[in-house]
């Protein structure tokens, strides 16, 4: 049995916080059925980066957040046992600094009550100052891939979040959809720096034109692999822009730092238009 | 009692608008925000054409107003977002988040506080005041400013406070000075048994640190910046040491702003 691409509307890794603090804006349904996307997780706790962690700019934030994270024992411990109980669809995104990381927290995982799927950030704007293995070329991802796919079950899906580089991204979709991919998701922050030059990764809507010229890139040259795309949705209209590009769900995230009540607009939205249009 | 504490998202207005000295006061109807509102929550508003939410301190609650329940915010011009915030006129409409946040923890015991504050952010103690005062906690106040201009009135918290106390850098207003120079003397003074302090951090780090010294508890609500408010965004880093003794950050908006002064690693800030 092959595993279920999520969605059409989910939560973008690390913009729900621990799913407790999203809960009050998503109406009566709260996480109910919704596919939720949790910060990254790493095997050890991360106390995550100084301050200022993001910084706004025209269109958008630009963020080095750093990845803090309780670290995988506490994470299953209590994060997952809530938002399990709250009826989410619990895809855990992990981050490692080894491969043989990326497969401990994907074997360690697969046991977890709970876990519908994994999305394996491989596309961190700035892998190596945050201490991530270094994903310089789509068969580094790929690879990556592989292991988390050798250690998670077949009928779980598996999802490669990318850089949206219009440039890489096709090697990169291709290669980890071979490697076992369910779906690419395209794609992470954009590589972009602070005012005084620190490194850190651009997103909200300003990355949305970028985000979905990846997106129709891929999904023209390699239909076959099953796209998620994330960068900027924040109604129906961005949504649906990148649904008609193919892909076949969209992540929310900045978005609902600036209004927690997008996801349950959108989902709304997304609903009733599906319904008029059979 | 099942009150529901959880936050809302809301279209709200603002039903006046007054500058004072150097700040700008709004009052604004949030459906649902005043009703739960305890003092030391704080609010987070959108800003037309801006991603990130401004955090705004409530410095009252009326439970009833023509308008229906309303709370006032202090708002400082910082920036592009906080100029547009303060230029809205009457019956402007704001979208608003909240109550958000931890509040201040209230004693059971009617004990004597000293409550330690300074500029804008001081705002959060005067409705801390009159819920300590309905307590029968004696309440002693310290405002401070670098100037006139930046000091909220503590006129009105004289009906709820013992004793006031005025402070400016620049001797302006009250006495001259620093919280710093008089928080130990105050707390001698006043007998206080809990420091609450909302400010700067230099200024709830002293006061903190003056509590410590005299055997008191401190509570501080810290002021860092919180691009959403609301705990998705994990981007306002406040490093503490747990109850447990292991040293963590936490988000000043979900799990602060108010803190136990002695929990602050302030180095580290």
């Amino acid at each position: 049995m092959s595993a279920r691409v999520p969605g059409p509307v989910m939560v973008a890794a690390g913009c729900g916080g621990t799913g407790r603090e999203l809960e009050p804006y998503l109406g009566p349904a709260g996480l109910d059925g919704l596919d939720f996307v949790t910060r990254s997780i790493t095997l050890d706790a991360r106390p995550g980066g100084p301050g200022p962690r993001l910084v706004e700019v025209p269109g958008g934030i630009v963020n080095a957040v750093g990845l803090p994270n309780p670290g995988l024992e506490h994470f299953l411990a209590t994060e997952l046992p809530w938002l399990v109980r709250a009826g989410a669809r619990v895809i855990v995104s992990i981050a490692g600094a080894t491969m043989g990381e990326y497969a401990d927290l994907a074997r360690r995982l697969s046991r977890a009550p709970g876990v519908a799927g994994l999305e394996v950030n491989v596309g961190a704007p700035d892998e190596v100052g945050v201490g991530l293995f270094e994903v310089r070329e789509p068969y580094h991802s790929a690879s990556v891939i592989a292991a988390v796919r050798r250690e998670f079950p077949a009928d779980r899906p598996v999802l490669a979040k990318l850089r949206p580089d219009v440039s890489r991204i096709v090697e990169g979709a291709r290669s980890c959809h071979e490697a076992g991919a369910t779906a690419v998701v395209v794609g992470n922050a954009v590589p972009a720096a602070f005012p005084d030059g620190r490194a850190g990764g651009l997103s909200g809507p300003a990355i949305a034109p970028i985000a979905l010229r990846c997106v129709a890139t891929v999904h023209q040259t390699v239909p076959e692999v099953p796209l998620i795309a994330c960068g900027g949705v924040r109604d129906a209209a961005s949504a649906t822009a990148y649904l008609r590009a193919g892909a076949s769900a969209v992540q929310v995230g900045t978005a609902l730092l600036h209004d927690p009540t997008t996801l349950a607009r959108l989902r709304a939205d997304l609903e009733t238009s599906h319904q008029e249009d059979p | 009692m099942a009150e529901s504490r959880a936050p809302v998202h809301v279209t709200g207005e603002v039903v006046a608008t007054k500058r004072i000295g150097g700040y700008r006061h709004l009052t604004l109807t949030a459906p649902g925000v005043p009703e739960s509102f305890r003092a030391g929550n704080f609010v987070a508003v959108t800003v037309e054409g801006h991603v990130a939410r401004r955090a705004l301190w409530v410095h009252r609650v009326r439970a009833s107003s023509a308008f229906g329940p309303t709370l006032d915010v202090v708002v400082e011009t910082r920036g592009s977002g906080t100029a547009w915030l303060a230029a809205q006129p009457v019956g402007a409409r704001v979208t608003i988040t909240g109550p958000l946040g931890r509040p201040f923890a209230l004693p059971k015991d009617p004990v004597s506080c000293l409550l330690v504050g300074e500029g804008y952010a001081a705002a959060p103690l005067f409705p801390l005041a009159e819920r300590l005062r309905e307590r029968g906690c004696q309440v002693s106040l310290l405002v401070s400013a670098p100037d006139e201009a930046h000091l909220l009135s503590a006129l009105e918290a004289r009906r709820s406070a013992r004793s006031v106390t005025v402070l400016t850098a620049d001797g302006s207003v009250g006495q001259r000075g620093t919280v710093a120079d008089h928080v130990d003397d105050l707390l001698v003074r006043s007998n206080a048994d809990v420091v609450y302090a909302a400010g700067p951090t230099a200024v709830i780090r002293a006061a903190a640190a003056a509590a410590e010294r005299a055997g008191a508890w401190s509570q501080v609500a810290v002021e860092v910046p919180t691009p959403c408010g609301t705990g998705l965004c994990h981007g306002c880093p406040l490093p503490v040491v747990g109850e447990d003794g292991v040293d963590r950050v936490i988000r000043a908006c979900t799990e602060g702003p108010v803190v136990r002064g002695d929990r602050v690693r302030w180095e580290a800030m």
